[in-house]
């Protein structure tokens, strides 16, 4: 947005993608990107719409599995959010949304669906009976300057990264990507995916900054994090005594 | 519906228990006998445990106890106690009523509750919505209320959608009359399956589990109170009950007005399904409805308790939709309002469901929050943008709180936390 006047945040499919208070993300980067005096146009795109190219943060949240495959279905016949990606917009997508944007997931069906391919990771079903459900602790990859991350994961899939991605975090909790290796969603330039399910930046609110820092290109003013720290504090206590 | 022949009624006197056959008996002693046991260790009603140890020792019991009676159903995600009491009420005009009035409604908790039927001829059941299908089967129905369907509790209960199939599959063929929500396209794709359905509408202000058609997937479109599928051809059905602001109107159009002691739209909503289902007892609306007017709190809920003098109106919200119609019904600002979340397993561990609430209907009421996830709340509150207090106990915070009646909003567990703190002050 350089050179702009307003930061355009797209939210991708709340009608499909919104099922664990996946809207919060939206709220928060609007939140910390106007107090920070940046004007943002919050744009929600309904999964009858097209997305717009020229957003400069995009949003994708986690659903069932149904609605899943049907976000899949509608956003590989629209070329908008490629486009975005292909010129340097930044994207968090969180749960079945990461599972979109990688080459492939299973779907509801219990069929390999294509996915968008904008990220080099794989998703299928993790083994019969485990489902990944719980609190997560996970230390982010140093060269992104962030705390751990702490949040919330429910889901069945399991997802491998290729060689265009690094792991976004390893976990000290939790399940993360369901591949025994204890890594956690993956990264590749400014598109990012996760596990850590719905609202992930109300106890990181860093992960918001880091997406308005790729998104804006300058650096951003701290903010009075009172109840975030505190919030973070208080669950990063609760893992570690219920680890010990 | 009024005049409707039902089956089994007038085939006289209802038998009771004392006509089931030994085992039976056998069971019903038994969990009579763990239930008292349980009281006494003073471990609750006990109905749960007796319940249990009845189905252990005849498997078959909800079924044979239910045989004695003439049974309605009523299950849905937000409403179902109340629901449940309202119809208990309404169908005391004709009769002798058991009732699982606690909230048991898992099916151990159901057979406790109707082993102490003793004369009644109706058994009024609320049922969780996953065990809907089982205990349909079971308890022969002539009646069953489907009131809504949304999220809750998502990180251990079944997703959404996944229930309104099953209920469609449970549901399929059944001989019951079903009294259903028009307003909620998930109760309408489970309930159409059925050849019997009374459509009431009921409304349900929550919208956002049914963006996309159960039937084919397609985006759902809705001008004003109607609803369809833009690819296929579902839609909203003809209603024959009606709730239009605060009246009902019925099928033969009359209007009735709701004054009743319960507040809000949604328990409105509930006597008009209620109203319904009474009719399809034969029970006429304006006898349901002067029995629904005396309810006044239900299980707790609504309830205005006196503590350290001054005046709590206690409000259980477990789940989004929920939360949006008690905002909708609480006083307007500046009463304050308290808000409590906690996070334990009969709540859902996760929290997330609190980004769902529109915490900016609160805007312009002193908030106060409370709860073991008060911080999760706090956060929530703070990025909307409202001012509050955070506060370690309900004591602190009503020796802050300005004068007037205070709205406390609270989820399942905090809920009873707060009933007990309360009550622990007043004895
Ligand atoms: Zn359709």
């Amino acid at each position: 947005m350089i050179g702009m006047s307003k930061l355009r945040l797209v939210w991708i499919y709340p009608d499909l993608l919104s099922t664990y208070g996946d809207q919060g993300n939206a709220l928060i980067v609007e939140r910390r990107a106007r107090l920070r005096g940046i004007d943002v146009e919050r744009i929600d795109v309904r999964s009858d719409q097209p997305v717009p190219t020229s957003g400069d943060i995009y949003l994708i949240g986690g659903g069932e599995d149904r609605p899943q495959r049907l976000a899949a279905e509608r956003l590989r016949r629209d070329p908008g959010l490629g486009q975005a990606v292909a010129r340097g917009a930044t994207l968090l997508a969180v749960c079945a949304g990461y599972q979109i944007i990688g080459h492939e997931f299973v779907d509801d069906l219990d069929r390999v669906e294509p996915g968008l391919g904008l990220l080099d990771v794989k998703s299928g079903r993790g083994p019969v009976g485990r489902r990944c459900v719980g609190e997560v602790l996970a230390d982010v990859d140093p060269v992104l300057g962030l705390p751990p991350l702490s949040g919330f994961e429910n889901h069945q899939g399991v997802t491998h990264l290729g060689p265009g991605v690094k792991p976004l975090a390893r976990v000290t909790a939790g399940f993360g990507n369901g591949t025994d290796d204890g890594s956690e969603g993956a990264y590749a330039g400014r598109v990012i995916g996760t596990y850590l399910h719905g609202p992930v930046m109300s106890r990181n609110p860093g992960l918001a900054d880091l997406l308005l820092t790729w998104a804006t290109g300058v650096p951003l003013t701290p903010l009075e994090d009172r109840w975030h720290e505190q919030l973070r504090a208080e669950r990063l206590k609760a893992v570690r005594a219920a680890a010990s | 519906m009024t005049g409707t022949p039902v089956p089994g009624q007038g085939a006289g006197p209802a038998r009771g228990p004392e006509a089931l056959p030994p085992r039976a008996k056998l069971a019903v002693t038994a969990s009579r006998v763990t239930a008292a046991i349980s009281r006494r260790a003073g471990k609750g009603s006990g109905s749960v445990i007796g319940g249990k140890i009845a189905l252990r020792i005849a498997p078959d019991l909800l079924a044979q106890l239910a045989d004695h009676l003439q049974v309605v159903l009523v299950s849905g995600t937000n409403g179902k106690t109340t629901t449940t009491r309202l119809v208990a009420e309404a169908l005391r005009a004709a009769g002798p009523v058991v009732s699982n009035a606690l909230g048991a409604n898992m099916p151990a908790g159901i057979t406790s509750a109707l082993a102490g039927a003793g004369d009644a001829r109706f058994g009024v059941i609320e049922v969780d919505e996953k065990y809907l299908s089982g205990v349909a089967r079971d308890a022969d129905p002539i009646a069953i209320v489907l009131l809504n369907l949304s999220r809750d509790q998502l990180d251990r209960a079944a997703e959404t959608r996944m229930l309104a199939e099953k209920w469609r599959e449970g549901l399929r063929g059944t001989e019951a009359v079903l009294v259903a929500n028009a307003d909620d396209p998930l109760v309408v794709w489970a309930a159409s399956s059925a050849k019997d359905v009374v459509w009431v509408a009921a409304g349900q202000m929550w919208q956002e589990d049914s963006w996309s058609c159960p039937s084919c997937g397609g985006v759902m479109h809705r001008p004003g109170d109607d609803w369809y599928c833009s690819d296929c051809d579902f839609r909203r059905p003809q209603v024959t009950w009606s709730l239009v602001g605060e009246e009902m109107v019925d099928p033969d159009g009359q209007v009735w007005p709701l004054d009743l002691q319960l507040p809000g739209r949604a328990n409105r909503a509930n006597a008009t399904t209620a109203a319904a289902v009474a009719s399809v007892f034969g029970v006429d609306t304006a006898s349901a409805l002067a029995r629904m007017k005396n309810v006044t709190a239900v299980a707790g809920r609504y309830d205005v308790v006196s503590y350290r003098g001054r005046n709590l109106r206690l409000l259980l919200a477990k789940n989004p939709a929920g939360w949006l119609e008690t905002f909708s019904l609480i006083d307007p600002a500046p009463a304050p309002v308290f808000l409590s979340v906690n996070a334990l397993d009969a709540d859902g561990k996760d929290t997330s469901w609190l980004w769902d609430v529109d915490f900016t209907r609160l805007a312009g009421r002193p908030l106060f929050v409370l709860g073991q996830r008060r911080l999760d709340l706090a956060v929530r509150l703070d990025v909307a943008g409202l001012e509050f207090s955070v506060h370690d106990d309900l004591a602190g915070a009503v020796a802050a709180c300005p004068p007037g009646q205070i709205e406390v909003i609270a989820n399942y567990t905090a809920f009873q936390q707060l009933r007990r703190t309360i009550k622990e002050a007043q004895a």
